[in-house]
Formats: structure tokens, sequence, C-alpha cells
């Protein structure tokens, strides 16, 4: 990933964090989250993670933001948009903004600075040896192009089909969850 | 050099791909609609506009069928007054119609509108981003689209335009979920998510609804290929009506509906603002309905064997036949584009609650069981005769069970009170 795309979407996304906590209305803090999101996706996608840039903006903000939006715009929050400056969450907020802080240095001073292997062809081409020969993967990778999509599908239902079975459980029982409360209401 | 080069013709296919083929599509369709909805209500409809040689001392105008009215029409709703009302949030007033606009032009790249071109042993694919994410890409950026209509409706700051913001937004997100799930069978009947791959598939072994020949071969499908047929039918029903709900088309007009809400979420809104809002629809309209002939008609191949005779046309150097299945695709663009406005006059608007069990009782469950029907299909040549048997006799139980659900809730409607 080119550097200056790096910086053009962390700067989208610290401007889009600022601007969170830095609009009063609900509905701009919302956008400015979507925003913020937006930047995100870009990184993912300049890292070669298409994927996950991509259910980025599709799960998060063309699904989740929405309904968050919709919330807001139904409550119609007017007290929020006062000015009011209360102490104790501010100071809260510093305090969580120094622990993560010092957290974050303290993994990176760990971590050893080692690069990232290059996505050029010969790498690629090595690294499928670990698929069959065949397959799509293999035959992609052998190409010198990454399958993410392919990658993530292969390694969640082998290495994680129980965890992705359990989650999927989860999902159903919340669902239906949702389902029957909302029955009850109607009572 | 090479840079520079490369540069050139990625500008130069953005360009000419989305400013002089695809947006020029959204006037045109204005054009058909309204030709085509007199033709449907046995009425002329814009037929007049055209050259207007009796201005230089001619005898007759040049009407060209009308054909220059879309210009008209953008002029005029240049030319109005672009009046912001009093009492709307101003910036994001302003953003809306540009919110919905942009998304779905932004989706144009990753759609191949013909195979590739080659001049002078240089080959150029006619797609403007090869990505290997295609339909995903398509659809998060499309529903980024959704917050130009529900921040129209907010910001808006009135009751009839909030209402329809609202009501856009539930649409959306209910039928986001049935046009996922839906393309799921095709998807894994590809394995692939490159839309250029994709049609390179159709080409060479039918089109996904048209199977009739099999490397470049006509015949008659073999028995897996047939049975494919029905999964792949089912995920186009519910893919195209799909699309129709996501770009507020008529059947599903519902944010814009003027029986109940005046104007819907761009009551408010005057002159060129307005006139964005009804470019995003169409453009919407006019990208889901590439998306839809990629996908299941075979995007830019001719069809029945034709493809690679067409390819290697050429005029010395120049490899041509990119530009006819160009010209193919744009037919059936078009075709669909009629077909899309044949069923806005003539299917009566649903009522909003109509609408969310069509999109979460009927599309969500019957494109699930779909996804199992083609995985059972697909894999059952690799698997054992009695496996099959138990797979089909639980689809079987498990679609009756969904159906039974549906019934039981439909019978004894609770009265909601708030």
């Amino acid at each position: 990933m080119p550097s200056y795309l790096f910086w053009l979407f962390s700067t989208i996304m610290l401007i889009g964090g600022g601007a969170v906590i830095a609009f009063r209305n609900p509905v701009s803090s919302a956008m400015a989250v979507v925003t913020c999101f937006v930047g995100l996706a870009g990184l993912f996608i300049g890292l070669s993670a298409f994927f996950v840039g991509v259910i980025q903006i599709l799960v998060y903000t063309g699904a989740v933001m929405v309904l968050f939006l919709f919330i807001i715009m139904l409550l119609d929050l007017k007290d929020e948009e006062k000015a009011a400056k209360p102490l104790l969450p501010i100071a809260s907020g510093i305090a969580l903004f120094l622990v993560f802080t010092v957290q974050l240095i303290g993994v990176l001073s760990r971590t050893p600075d080692k690069t990232a292997p290059p996505l050029d062809p010969a790498t690629l081409a090595s690294a499928a040896a670990g698929f069959a020969p065949t397959s799509k993967i293999a035959t992609t990778l052998g190409q010198g192009k990454l399958p993410d999509v392919h990658l993530i599908g292969h390694t969640l239902f082998t290495d994680y089909n129980m965890p992705l079975q359990v989650l999927g459980v989860l999902l159903l029982v919340a669902t239906v969850g949702v389902v029957v409360l909302s029955k009850r209401q109607a009572d | 050099m090479d840079l520079i080069f490369q540069l050139a013709i990625i500008v130069t296919k953005i360009v000419l791909l989305t400013f002089v083929v695809v947006l020029p599509l959204v006037p045109l369709s204005v054009y058909f609609e309204r030709r085509f909805s007199a033709v449907i209500q046995d009425r002329v409809g814009p037929n007049r506009v055209g050259i207007p040689l009796t201005l230089l001392g001619f005898k007759k105008d040049f009407h060209l069928f009308g054909l220059i009215q879309p210009v008209a029409d953008g002029l005029k709703l240049f030319l109005k007054e672009d009046f912001t009302p009093d009492h709307v949030r101003k910036a994001f007033f302003w953003m809306a119609p540009a919110l919905t606009v942009v998304p779905a032009l932004i989706t144009v790249c990753v759609i191949p509108f013909g195979s590739p071109l080659g001049i002078f042993g240089h080959t150029e694919k006619l797609v403007i981003a090869d990505l290997d994410i295609g339909p995903l890409f398509i659809f998060s950026v499309a529903s980024l689209s959704v917050y130009g209509i529900t921040l129209a409706g907010w910001s808006s700051n009135s009751k009839f335009p909030f209402i329809g913001g609202v009501r856009s937004t539930a649409q959306m997100i209910s039928y986001e979920i049935a046009l996922g799930l839906s393309i799921i069978p095709v998807l894994m009947f590809y394995g692939d998510l490159n839309l250029s791959t994709i049609v390179q598939k159709q080409a060479e072994n039918g089109w996904l609804l048209l199977p009739l020949w099999k490397n470049g071969q006509l015949g008659l499908p073999d028995i897996n290929t047939v049975l494919f047929w029905f999964p792949a039918a089912i995920a186009f029903l519910i893919f195209t009506i799909s699309i129709f709900a996501e770009t507020n088309r008529m059947p599903f007009d519902l944010p814009e509906c003027e029986t109940e809400l005046v104007g819907g979420y761009h009551t408010e809104y005057s002159s060129m603002k307005f006139a964005m809002f009804f470019m995003g629809e169409y453009a919407a309209m006019v990208i889901g309905s590439a998306l839809i002939i990629t996908l299941f008609l075979g995007g830019w191949s001719i069809g029945f064997g034709l493809d690679k005779y067409v390819t290697d046309l050429h005029i010395g150097d120049f490899y041509f036949g990119g530009l006819i299945h160009m010209g193919c695709f744009m037919t059936k663009l078009i075709a669909f584009i009629l077909f899309f406005i044949l069923v806005r006059w003539t299917v009566p608007r649903f009522r909003y609650d109509q609408l969310m069990k069509l999109g979460w009782v009927v599309f969500f469950e019957a494109a699930l069981i779909n996804v199992f029907l083609a995985a059972l299909i697909l894999a059952a040549p690799q698997l054992e005769k009695t496996i099959i048997g138990i797979g089909a006799v639980l689809l079987v139980i498990v679609t009756l069970a969904v159906i039974w659900v549906a019934k039981v809730s439909e019978e004894n409607p609770k009265v909601l009170r708030a």
C-alpha cells in the first residue's frame, strides 16, 4: 500500500473519530462514525484484505450504522444538543485514553520489528504448496494473486468450523429471542 | 512512461464507461419511461422535441421521435429556482442528494462491459476495476445510498419526508438480506466472485438461465445443470424483485408514495437537488439491471457458442470483438430497463406491511432454503445415494415447517397496541 494512501485514510479515520465526540447533534455524530468506518475500510483494502474491507462497509456502515441512525432519528434527542460539560464523563474519558495509550505502547514495544512478507509472485507461489494442487486457492496463488475470499472461507470452514457453527446457533437464538420479545409486547 | 500510459488508460476507461456509456442511460431511461408508459396507457407521449429547424427558416421541424426530450427536461430542472426552505438542517440537506447519486455511479467500476479489446498486441479489459469481490463491492457501496434518502428525510425537518426516510431505511435493510442470500447459490455455482470471470464462464458454458451449450458446443445440458436451473431460477426471481425494492422502483416505492406522503423524502427539494434524487434512482436501476444481466443472463456474451468467433474478429492488429460484445451488453441492458418500466406501469403499489412481510417472511426463508437446495444439487455427484436421500427429505421437512410457521403467524394476527 502506498504510504500516501495510508496517510489519507488514517487522516479520514482520525477526523471521523474526533468528530464523533466533537459534534453535539447525535445524527452528526453517527455520520462521523460512518466516515471513520469508511476510512477503516480503505485501510483494510490497502492491506490487500479486500474481503474484510468490503464487509466492513457492508455490515458496519451499510447495516449497523443505518440502524443506529434509524433509532437516533426515531428517539428525536433534544437534550443532547444542549452544550453541557459534565466533569465526570470527561475525566473518565481522559483516563480511558491514557490507559489505552499505555497499553498500545506496551504492545508496540514488545512486538519484534519484523516486516511482513511481500506479496510478490514468488512468495504466493510458495504458499500454494499448502493446498490441494488443483484447488482454486492453489491455482490463484500460482498466478501470483491473493485469493483472500477463498482463503478466509477455507480457514473458516476447516480450522474454525466448530466456532463458526456455534456462532451460527448463537445468532439463531438471538434472532428467535428478538422475535419472541417483540411478539410479547403486542399482548 | 509506462505509469503515465497506465494512468491514461484508467482515466479514459472511467470517463468513457461512466460518463459516456452509463450516465446518458439515465436521461434515456426517463425518456423510455415516458414513451413506454404512454404506449401502455394508449397515449402518445413526448414525441415533439427535436431539432427546431423552423427557427432557421425551414418548413418543418425534425422531431427525432422526441429523443431530445431528456435534454429539455434536464435544462428545465437546472433553470428552476433552487429553493432551500428555512426550517431544514442545511448541511445534511445539501449532502443528501449527492449521497444518493455518488454510490450508484461508483458501482459502475466493477461491471464488465465487454470482452477484452486488443490493439497492437495490447489487450485491455472493458471493466474499470477488475476486482475479485465484484458483487460484494456493489452491495456494499450501494448500501451507502440509503444514507442519502434517510438524511434527506431527516434534514427536511418536516413530517412526510421524515416518514419517507424512515420507511426507506427499514425497507432497504430488510431487502439487503434477501439480496445477499439469494445470490449465494449463484456464487457457489461459479466458485468465483470476479464478475469478468463469471461472464467468461457463462460465455463458454451457457448462461445461468439458458444452459444450452457447453465448451462452445450447442447441445442439451446434462442432468446436474438441468437440476441446478431451478435454484438458479428461484435466485433470479428473488434477486430481481429485491433489486426493485432496493432501488425504490414502483411496486415498492413506499418512501415516495404520493398518495400517503405527498412526495416522500424529497418533498422539500426543488430544482437540481430534486433531480439528483431522480438521477440516483435511475442510476441505481441501470446498475441493478446490469448486475442481474451479468450474474444470470450472460453479461456481454452473445451466447450459443458464438463468443469465441466474435472475440477472434480483427482487422489487422485491432481485435474489435469487445465492441460487439459491448453492443450486446447494452442491448440486454436496455431490454431489462424496459422490463423495469413495464413492471412499474403494470403492478400496483404494495402496502407497507405487505412489503415487509414479503421481505422477511417469504424472500428471506425462500432464499435460505434455496441455498441448501443448491448446495445439495452441486454436491450430489460426489455424495452417496443415501446421503442425498436424507438431504432431500430434510430439505422437504424444513420447507414444510417454514411454510407452516408462516401460515400460523398469518392466521392469528395479534392486535398491536402501542
